[in-house]
Protein backbone atom coordinates (compact mmCIF):
# COMPACT_ATOMS: atom_id res chain seq x y z
CA UNK A 1 0.00 0.00 0.00
CA UNK A 2 2.42 2.29 0.69
CA UNK A 3 5.10 1.56 -1.97
CA UNK A 4 1.84 2.33 -4.57
CA UNK A 5 1.49 5.63 -2.56
CA UNK A 6 5.05 6.46 -3.19
CA UNK A 7 4.47 5.67 -6.88
CA UNK A 8 1.75 8.09 -6.87
CA UNK A 9 3.48 11.37 -5.42
CA UNK A 10 3.62 14.43 -8.39
CA UNK A 11 7.30 14.11 -8.13
CA UNK A 12 7.79 10.83 -9.29
CA UNK A 13 4.99 11.57 -12.21
CA UNK A 14 6.80 14.78 -12.81
CA UNK A 15 10.12 12.77 -13.08
CA UNK A 16 8.61 10.30 -15.17
CA UNK A 17 7.39 12.81 -17.59
CA UNK A 18 10.31 14.57 -17.71
CA UNK A 19 12.14 11.43 -18.93
CA UNK A 20 10.27 10.77 -21.36
CA UNK A 21 10.76 13.92 -22.81
CA UNK A 22 13.62 13.32 -22.97
CA UNK A 23 13.51 10.53 -24.75
CA UNK A 24 10.87 12.03 -27.32
CA UNK A 25 14.04 14.58 -28.19
CA UNK A 26 16.23 11.50 -28.67
CA UNK A 27 14.18 9.68 -30.60
CA UNK A 28 13.43 12.62 -32.64
CA UNK A 29 17.54 13.73 -33.19
CA UNK A 30 18.06 10.11 -34.33
CA UNK A 31 15.09 10.33 -36.63
CA UNK A 32 16.26 13.04 -37.94
CA UNK A 33 19.64 12.90 -37.67
CA UNK A 34 20.82 13.41 -41.41
CA UNK A 35 19.42 16.81 -41.29
CA UNK A 36 21.32 17.78 -37.82
CA UNK A 37 24.68 16.29 -39.03
CA UNK A 38 23.88 18.39 -42.42
CA UNK A 39 23.82 21.52 -39.97
CA UNK A 40 26.86 20.93 -38.43
CA UNK A 41 29.21 19.76 -41.05
CA UNK A 42 27.53 22.79 -43.15
CA UNK A 43 28.70 25.64 -40.54
CA UNK A 44 31.63 24.67 -40.04
CA UNK A 45 32.61 24.26 -43.56
CA UNK A 46 30.93 28.04 -44.41
CA UNK A 47 32.74 29.03 -41.23
CA UNK A 48 36.15 28.00 -42.77
CA UNK A 49 34.50 29.53 -46.25
CA UNK A 50 33.79 33.31 -45.08
CA UNK A 51 36.60 33.28 -42.54
CA UNK A 52 39.47 32.87 -45.09
CA UNK A 53 38.42 34.03 -48.15
CA UNK A 54 37.35 37.44 -48.03
CA UNK A 55 40.14 38.55 -45.72
CA UNK A 56 43.39 36.23 -46.70
CA UNK A 57 43.87 32.77 -48.06
CA UNK A 58 44.45 30.33 -45.46
CA UNK A 59 47.83 29.92 -44.56
CA UNK A 60 48.00 26.36 -44.46
CA UNK A 61 44.71 24.42 -46.84
CA UNK A 62 46.56 26.10 -49.95
CA UNK A 63 48.75 25.47 -52.88
CA UNK A 64 51.76 26.77 -50.31
CA UNK A 65 51.00 23.86 -48.18
CA UNK A 66 54.29 21.04 -48.53
CA UNK A 67 52.09 18.54 -50.00
CA UNK A 68 50.12 20.15 -53.04
CA UNK A 69 52.94 22.45 -53.45
CA UNK A 70 55.25 19.58 -54.10
CA UNK A 71 52.92 18.07 -56.38
CA UNK A 72 52.12 20.91 -58.41
CA UNK A 73 55.93 21.66 -58.40
CA UNK A 74 56.50 17.79 -59.96
CA UNK A 75 53.46 18.57 -63.05
CA UNK A 76 54.85 21.69 -63.55
CA UNK A 77 58.33 19.72 -64.40
CA UNK A 78 56.63 18.07 -67.02
CA UNK A 79 54.31 20.96 -68.16
CA UNK A 80 56.99 23.14 -68.52
CA UNK A 81 59.35 20.44 -70.68
CA UNK A 82 56.19 20.52 -73.59
CA UNK A 83 56.54 24.39 -74.29
CA UNK A 84 60.71 24.32 -74.30
CA UNK A 85 60.83 25.74 -77.35
CA UNK A 86 57.89 28.75 -76.56
CA UNK A 87 59.52 29.62 -73.94
CA UNK A 88 63.37 29.27 -75.49
CA UNK A 89 61.60 31.26 -78.31
CA UNK A 90 61.02 34.36 -75.57
CA UNK A 91 63.95 34.39 -73.20
CA UNK A 92 66.01 34.94 -76.60
CA UNK A 93 63.61 37.84 -77.20
CA UNK A 94 63.72 39.27 -73.85
CA UNK A 95 68.00 38.80 -74.18
CA UNK A 96 67.88 40.97 -77.11
CA UNK A 97 66.15 43.40 -75.69
CA UNK A 98 68.30 43.74 -72.40
CA UNK A 99 71.64 43.33 -74.58
CA UNK A 100 69.76 46.57 -76.02
CA UNK A 101 70.45 48.20 -72.84
CA UNK A 102 73.53 47.14 -72.09
CA UNK A 103 76.08 49.84 -71.59
CA UNK A 104 78.17 48.39 -74.15
CA UNK A 105 75.24 49.23 -76.77
CA UNK A 106 75.34 52.91 -75.94
CA UNK A 107 77.90 55.37 -77.26
CA UNK A 108 79.76 56.48 -74.32
CA UNK A 109 80.21 60.86 -74.98
CA UNK A 110 82.15 61.83 -71.91
CA UNK A 111 83.34 60.19 -68.43
CA UNK A 112 81.36 62.95 -66.36
CA UNK A 113 78.10 61.58 -67.55
CA UNK A 114 78.49 58.06 -66.03
CA UNK A 115 79.18 59.93 -62.61
CA UNK A 116 76.30 61.83 -62.75
CA UNK A 117 74.01 58.46 -63.38
CA UNK A 118 75.33 56.68 -60.52
CA UNK A 119 74.70 59.32 -57.70
CA UNK A 120 71.54 60.79 -59.16
CA UNK A 121 69.79 57.71 -59.83
CA UNK A 122 69.44 55.41 -56.89
CA UNK A 123 67.34 51.68 -57.92
CA UNK A 124 63.76 51.97 -56.82
CA UNK A 125 62.67 48.80 -57.98
CA UNK A 126 64.12 45.72 -57.93
CA UNK A 127 62.94 42.18 -60.32
CA UNK A 128 63.27 38.83 -58.73
CA UNK A 129 62.45 36.08 -61.30
CA UNK A 130 60.29 33.21 -60.29
CA UNK A 131 58.30 30.39 -62.11
CA UNK A 132 54.44 29.94 -62.02
CA UNK A 133 53.67 26.31 -60.80
CA UNK A 134 50.28 26.88 -60.45
CA UNK A 135 47.68 28.68 -62.38
CA UNK A 136 44.02 29.46 -64.10
CA UNK A 137 42.18 31.02 -65.91
CA UNK A 138 38.95 29.57 -65.90
CA UNK A 139 37.11 30.66 -62.28
CA UNK A 140 35.92 33.98 -60.98
CA UNK A 141 38.63 34.47 -58.67
CA UNK A 142 41.68 33.00 -60.02
CA UNK A 143 45.03 32.90 -58.22
CA UNK A 144 48.57 31.55 -59.21
CA UNK A 145 51.53 29.88 -57.14
CA UNK A 146 54.92 31.00 -58.08
CA UNK A 147 58.10 29.15 -56.98
CA UNK A 148 59.41 31.92 -54.96
CA UNK A 149 58.58 32.97 -50.94
CA UNK A 150 59.84 35.51 -48.37
CA UNK A 151 63.48 33.47 -48.39
CA UNK A 152 63.70 34.87 -52.00
CA UNK A 153 62.91 38.48 -50.77
CA UNK A 154 59.24 38.32 -51.54
CA UNK A 155 56.36 40.14 -49.17
CA UNK A 156 52.91 40.29 -49.35
CA UNK A 157 51.07 43.06 -51.75
CA UNK A 158 54.44 43.74 -54.13
CA UNK A 159 53.57 43.76 -57.84
CA UNK A 160 53.96 41.24 -60.25
CA UNK A 161 54.82 41.26 -63.69
CA UNK A 162 56.02 39.21 -67.07
CA UNK A 163 57.84 40.08 -70.11
CA UNK A 164 54.58 41.21 -71.70
CA UNK A 165 52.80 43.02 -69.18
CA UNK A 166 51.07 43.22 -65.78
CA UNK A 167 50.40 39.81 -64.08
CA UNK A 168 49.08 40.34 -60.59
CA UNK A 169 49.80 41.24 -56.86
CA UNK A 170 51.54 38.71 -54.08
CA UNK A 171 48.62 38.23 -51.48
CA UNK A 172 50.04 34.87 -49.25
CA UNK A 173 53.66 34.66 -48.59
CA UNK A 174 55.20 30.86 -47.41
CA UNK A 175 58.63 30.08 -47.29
CA UNK A 176 59.37 28.89 -50.68
CA UNK A 177 56.27 29.54 -52.28
CA UNK A 178 53.63 32.58 -52.91
CA UNK A 179 50.25 32.95 -53.79
CA UNK A 180 49.81 35.68 -56.50
CA UNK A 181 46.04 37.64 -56.99
CA UNK A 182 45.89 37.42 -60.44
CA UNK A 183 44.42 40.33 -62.88
CA UNK A 184 41.83 38.05 -63.38
CA UNK A 185 40.15 38.57 -59.79
CA UNK A 186 37.04 40.02 -58.98
CA UNK A 187 38.90 41.84 -56.51
CA UNK A 188 41.86 43.12 -58.69
CA UNK A 189 41.95 46.88 -59.77
CA UNK A 190 45.10 48.57 -60.81
CA UNK A 191 45.24 51.86 -61.80
CA UNK A 192 45.93 52.71 -65.44
CA UNK A 193 45.97 55.31 -67.69
CA UNK A 194 46.47 55.96 -72.04
CA UNK A 195 50.22 55.57 -73.23
CA UNK A 196 49.10 58.55 -75.29
CA UNK A 197 47.97 61.15 -73.51
CA UNK A 198 48.60 59.80 -70.07
CA UNK A 199 44.47 59.90 -69.14
CA UNK A 200 43.95 57.90 -65.72
CA UNK A 201 41.33 55.41 -65.21
CA UNK A 202 40.96 52.09 -63.47
CA UNK A 203 41.52 48.79 -65.09
CA UNK A 204 39.25 45.41 -64.06
CA UNK A 205 38.56 42.07 -65.52
CA UNK A 206 35.57 42.15 -67.14
CA UNK A 207 32.06 40.27 -65.72
CA UNK A 208 31.90 37.41 -69.00
CA UNK A 209 35.28 35.59 -67.65
CA UNK A 210 36.94 35.97 -70.86
CA UNK A 211 40.67 35.23 -69.69
CA UNK A 212 41.79 38.14 -72.90
CA UNK A 213 39.74 40.75 -72.21
CA UNK A 214 39.05 43.98 -69.20
CA UNK A 215 37.83 47.35 -68.52
CA UNK A 216 38.82 50.33 -68.15
CA UNK A 217 36.64 52.62 -66.90
CA UNK A 218 36.63 55.78 -64.84
CA UNK A 219 38.60 57.44 -67.73
CA UNK A 220 37.73 61.79 -68.30
CA UNK A 221 35.43 62.44 -70.31
CA UNK A 222 37.56 65.13 -72.57
CA UNK A 223 40.56 61.77 -73.32
CA UNK A 224 40.54 60.90 -76.87
CA UNK A 225 41.65 57.40 -76.81
CA UNK A 226 42.07 55.49 -80.01
CA UNK A 227 41.22 51.73 -80.91
CA UNK A 228 44.86 50.29 -80.46
CA UNK A 229 46.09 52.74 -78.01
CA UNK A 230 47.86 50.95 -75.42
CA UNK A 231 47.03 50.98 -71.92
CA UNK A 232 49.68 50.99 -69.42
CA UNK A 233 50.10 51.53 -65.84
CA UNK A 234 50.17 54.43 -63.95
CA UNK A 235 52.23 56.44 -61.39
CA UNK A 236 50.06 55.72 -58.80
CA UNK A 237 49.99 51.98 -59.04
CA UNK A 238 51.99 49.50 -57.36
CA UNK A 239 54.08 48.45 -60.17
CA UNK A 240 56.37 50.87 -62.25
CA UNK A 241 54.86 53.24 -64.68
CA UNK A 242 54.52 52.22 -68.24
CA UNK A 243 54.27 48.51 -67.87
CA UNK A 244 51.43 47.54 -70.70
CA UNK A 245 48.16 46.17 -69.31
CA UNK A 246 46.64 45.53 -72.68
CA UNK A 247 45.24 47.59 -75.81
CA UNK A 248 42.29 49.01 -76.47
CA UNK A 249 39.90 47.04 -78.18
CA UNK A 250 36.43 48.87 -78.44
CA UNK A 251 35.78 52.43 -77.59
CA UNK A 252 31.78 51.63 -76.00
CA UNK A 253 32.01 48.92 -73.79
CA UNK A 254 28.55 47.28 -73.57
CA UNK A 255 29.12 46.85 -69.93
CA UNK A 256 29.37 50.75 -68.79
CA UNK A 257 30.19 51.38 -65.58
CA UNK A 258 30.06 54.95 -63.85
CA UNK A 259 29.44 58.01 -66.17
CA UNK A 260 32.68 58.51 -67.46
CA UNK A 261 34.15 56.70 -70.46
CA UNK A 262 34.52 53.25 -70.81
CA UNK A 263 36.24 51.04 -72.84
CA UNK A 264 37.22 47.13 -73.58
CA UNK A 265 40.74 46.73 -73.18
CA UNK A 266 42.43 42.87 -74.63
CA UNK A 267 44.89 42.09 -71.97
CA UNK A 268 48.30 42.28 -72.73
CA UNK A 269 49.16 39.10 -71.22
CA UNK A 270 48.09 35.55 -72.53
CA UNK A 271 47.48 33.83 -69.00
CA UNK A 272 46.73 30.18 -70.24
CA UNK A 273 50.62 30.19 -71.10
CA UNK A 274 52.11 32.30 -68.41
CA UNK A 275 55.66 30.29 -67.33
CA UNK A 276 58.06 33.18 -65.61
CA UNK A 277 56.98 35.90 -63.42
CA UNK A 278 59.16 38.92 -62.13
CA UNK A 279 57.99 40.51 -58.73
CA UNK A 280 58.26 44.09 -58.47
CA UNK A 281 59.81 45.13 -55.41
CA UNK A 282 59.78 48.88 -54.79
CA UNK A 283 62.33 50.29 -52.22
CA UNK A 284 60.41 53.00 -51.58
CA UNK A 285 57.06 51.77 -50.76
CA UNK A 286 58.09 51.22 -47.08
CA UNK A 287 58.92 54.95 -46.96
CA UNK A 288 55.58 56.39 -49.50
CA UNK A 289 53.38 54.07 -46.72
CA UNK A 290 55.10 55.73 -43.79
CA UNK A 291 54.68 59.34 -45.17
CA UNK A 292 51.38 58.70 -46.01
CA UNK A 293 50.23 57.34 -42.54
CA UNK A 294 51.89 59.91 -41.06
CA UNK A 295 50.37 62.62 -42.49
CA UNK A 296 46.94 60.82 -41.67
CA UNK A 297 47.75 61.09 -38.36
CA UNK A 298 48.38 64.68 -38.39
CA UNK A 299 45.31 65.67 -40.18
CA UNK B 1 33.65 -5.20 -47.06
CA UNK B 2 37.28 -4.71 -46.77
CA UNK B 3 36.90 -4.71 -50.80
CA UNK B 4 34.33 -1.71 -50.76
CA UNK B 5 36.44 0.21 -48.76
CA UNK B 6 40.04 -0.56 -50.43
CA UNK B 7 37.68 0.47 -53.87
CA UNK B 8 36.55 3.47 -52.89
CA UNK B 9 39.78 4.64 -51.21
CA UNK B 10 41.16 4.40 -54.75
CA UNK B 11 38.18 5.66 -56.25
CA UNK B 12 38.46 8.94 -54.33
CA UNK B 13 41.99 9.43 -54.91
CA UNK B 14 42.27 8.69 -58.65
CA UNK B 15 38.97 11.21 -59.00
CA UNK B 16 40.70 13.61 -56.86
CA UNK B 17 44.17 13.46 -59.10
CA UNK B 18 41.58 13.71 -62.55
CA UNK B 19 40.26 16.90 -61.26
CA UNK B 20 43.11 18.92 -60.08
CA UNK B 21 45.56 17.83 -62.81
CA UNK B 22 43.00 17.45 -65.90
CA UNK B 23 39.64 18.74 -65.49
CA UNK B 24 41.13 22.12 -63.68
CA UNK B 25 42.12 23.14 -66.56
CA UNK B 26 39.33 22.38 -68.94
CA UNK B 27 36.51 25.15 -69.83
CA UNK B 28 34.17 25.46 -72.17
CA UNK B 29 33.71 28.85 -73.98
CA UNK B 30 34.25 30.19 -70.36
CA UNK B 31 31.21 28.66 -69.48
CA UNK B 32 31.16 24.95 -68.64
CA UNK B 33 33.75 23.52 -66.64
CA UNK B 34 33.41 20.00 -65.48
CA UNK B 35 33.41 19.02 -61.59
CA UNK B 36 33.55 14.93 -61.83
CA UNK B 37 35.27 14.50 -58.46
CA UNK B 38 31.65 14.61 -57.03
CA UNK B 39 31.29 10.98 -58.57
CA UNK B 40 32.84 9.73 -55.20
CA UNK B 41 29.79 10.84 -53.18
CA UNK B 42 27.46 9.96 -55.80
CA UNK B 43 28.86 5.93 -56.09
CA UNK B 44 29.17 5.83 -51.87
CA UNK B 45 27.49 2.37 -50.86
CA UNK B 46 23.89 2.68 -49.95
CA UNK B 47 24.73 1.50 -46.32
CA UNK B 48 27.36 4.49 -45.82
CA UNK B 49 26.00 5.92 -42.38
CA UNK B 50 25.19 9.35 -42.58
CA UNK B 51 27.96 10.44 -40.23
CA UNK B 52 30.38 8.39 -42.17
CA UNK B 53 28.85 10.22 -45.46
CA UNK B 54 28.83 13.75 -44.63
CA UNK B 55 32.61 13.69 -42.97
CA UNK B 56 33.30 12.31 -45.99
CA UNK B 57 31.95 14.76 -48.36
CA UNK B 58 33.96 17.39 -46.00
CA UNK B 59 37.61 15.69 -46.59
CA UNK B 60 36.70 15.58 -50.05
CA UNK B 61 35.58 18.85 -50.29
CA UNK B 62 38.35 20.16 -48.35
CA UNK B 63 41.06 17.80 -50.71
CA UNK B 64 39.57 20.23 -53.59
CA UNK B 65 39.66 23.45 -51.47
CA UNK B 66 43.54 22.97 -50.94
CA UNK B 67 44.35 22.21 -54.32
CA UNK B 68 41.90 24.79 -55.98
CA UNK B 69 43.15 27.78 -53.34
CA UNK B 70 39.22 28.20 -52.01
CA UNK B 71 39.44 26.80 -48.31
CA UNK B 72 35.41 25.83 -47.83
CA UNK B 73 34.11 26.76 -51.08
CA UNK B 74 34.37 22.98 -52.01
CA UNK B 75 33.62 21.39 -48.69
CA UNK B 76 30.41 23.83 -48.24
CA UNK B 77 28.97 22.15 -51.84
CA UNK B 78 29.79 18.48 -50.87
CA UNK B 79 28.12 18.62 -47.70
CA UNK B 80 25.42 19.89 -49.54
CA UNK B 81 25.09 17.29 -51.70
CA UNK B 82 25.58 14.55 -49.62
CA UNK B 83 22.69 16.02 -47.52
CA UNK B 84 20.41 16.05 -50.78
CA UNK B 85 21.67 12.46 -51.78
CA UNK B 86 20.20 11.22 -48.78
CA UNK B 87 17.39 12.90 -49.60
CA UNK B 88 16.87 11.82 -53.21
CA UNK B 89 18.08 8.23 -51.54
CA UNK B 90 15.03 8.03 -49.04
CA UNK B 91 12.41 9.08 -51.47
CA UNK B 92 13.30 7.24 -54.65
CA UNK B 93 14.34 4.17 -53.68
CA UNK B 94 12.91 0.92 -50.55
CA UNK B 95 15.24 0.26 -48.04
CA UNK B 96 14.58 -3.55 -48.39
CA UNK B 97 15.52 -4.49 -52.08
CA UNK B 98 19.26 -3.85 -51.15
CA UNK B 99 20.73 -6.75 -49.92
CA UNK B 100 22.68 -7.41 -53.47
CA UNK B 101 22.87 -3.86 -54.79
CA UNK B 102 24.87 -2.36 -52.36
CA UNK B 103 26.18 0.88 -54.61
CA UNK B 104 24.08 3.24 -56.75
CA UNK B 105 26.15 2.48 -59.88
CA UNK B 106 24.95 2.71 -63.52
CA UNK B 107 25.18 -0.71 -64.19
CA UNK B 108 23.52 -1.88 -60.94
CA UNK B 109 20.42 0.84 -61.16
CA UNK B 110 19.75 1.00 -64.65
CA UNK B 111 19.97 4.26 -66.99
CA UNK B 112 16.64 5.73 -65.87
CA UNK B 113 17.47 6.53 -62.12
CA UNK B 114 21.33 6.78 -62.72
CA UNK B 115 20.60 9.53 -65.13
CA UNK B 116 18.05 11.29 -62.84
CA UNK B 117 19.87 10.82 -59.62
CA UNK B 118 23.21 12.19 -61.22
CA UNK B 119 21.70 14.86 -62.61
CA UNK B 120 19.90 16.29 -59.68
CA UNK B 121 22.76 16.05 -57.42
CA UNK B 122 25.20 17.76 -60.00
CA UNK B 123 22.41 20.43 -60.53
CA UNK B 124 22.13 20.91 -56.38
CA UNK B 125 25.64 20.78 -56.19
CA UNK B 126 27.22 22.91 -58.96
CA UNK B 127 24.42 26.05 -58.49
CA UNK B 128 25.56 26.49 -54.47
CA UNK B 129 29.18 26.11 -55.50
CA UNK B 130 28.69 28.89 -58.12
CA UNK B 131 26.61 30.83 -56.63
CA UNK B 132 28.96 30.84 -53.21
CA UNK B 133 31.96 31.84 -55.81
CA UNK B 134 30.66 34.47 -57.26
CA UNK B 135 28.52 35.41 -54.66
CA UNK B 136 27.19 38.53 -56.18
CA UNK B 137 23.31 38.95 -57.76
CA UNK B 138 24.10 41.25 -60.49
CA UNK B 139 25.81 38.67 -62.05
CA UNK B 140 22.90 35.63 -61.30
CA UNK B 141 21.81 35.35 -65.09
CA UNK B 142 25.20 34.59 -66.21
CA UNK B 143 26.23 32.51 -63.20
CA UNK B 144 22.90 30.22 -63.98
CA UNK B 145 24.12 29.76 -67.32
CA UNK B 146 27.31 28.17 -66.35
CA UNK B 147 25.95 26.15 -63.78
CA UNK B 148 23.43 24.55 -66.19
CA UNK B 149 26.26 23.85 -68.88
CA UNK B 150 28.78 22.51 -66.60
CA UNK B 151 26.50 20.17 -65.08
CA UNK B 152 25.22 18.90 -68.47
CA UNK B 153 29.15 18.64 -68.69
CA UNK B 154 29.87 16.86 -65.75
CA UNK B 155 27.28 14.66 -65.86
CA UNK B 156 28.39 13.66 -69.50
CA UNK B 157 31.74 12.59 -67.81
CA UNK B 158 30.07 10.83 -65.04
CA UNK B 159 28.03 8.71 -67.99
CA UNK B 160 30.97 7.98 -69.81
CA UNK B 161 32.89 7.13 -66.63
CA UNK B 162 29.83 4.75 -65.87
CA UNK B 163 29.51 2.94 -69.35
CA UNK B 164 33.36 2.27 -68.91
CA UNK B 165 32.79 -0.18 -65.67
CA UNK B 166 29.18 -1.24 -67.22
CA UNK B 167 31.14 -3.35 -69.55
CA UNK B 168 34.10 -4.67 -67.38
CA UNK B 169 31.40 -5.85 -65.12
CA UNK B 170 29.65 -7.43 -68.12
CA UNK B 171 32.48 -9.19 -69.11
CA UNK B 172 32.95 -10.95 -65.46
Amino acid sequence: MSGLSYLNSPLITHLINHSLTMRNLLIFISKYNAFFLFVIFEVSALVIYIKYNSFQKATFINSTNQVTGNLYAQLNKLQSYLSLREVNDNLARENAILKDQLKSSFYVDTIARHKVTDTVYKQQYEYIDAAVINNSINRRNNYLTINKGSRAGIAKGMGVICSSGVVGKVVVVGEHMSVVQSLLHKETIISASLAGTKDLGSFIWGDDLNPHMGLLYNVSNNATPKLGELVVTSDLSLFPAGIPVGKIANLHSKSGKGSFLNMDVAIAVDFSKLQYVYVVSNKLAKEQLGLEAQQKKDE
Amino acid sequence: MSRSIILNIIRFILLVFIQVFLLKNITLYNLSTPYLYILFILLLPFETPNLLLFALAFILGLTIDAFYDTPGLHATACVLLAFVRILFISITVQKEGFDNEPEPTLSLMGFRWFFTYAFVLTLFHHFFLFNLEVFRFSEIQYTLIRVVLSSIFTVFLMLISGLLFLKSRERK
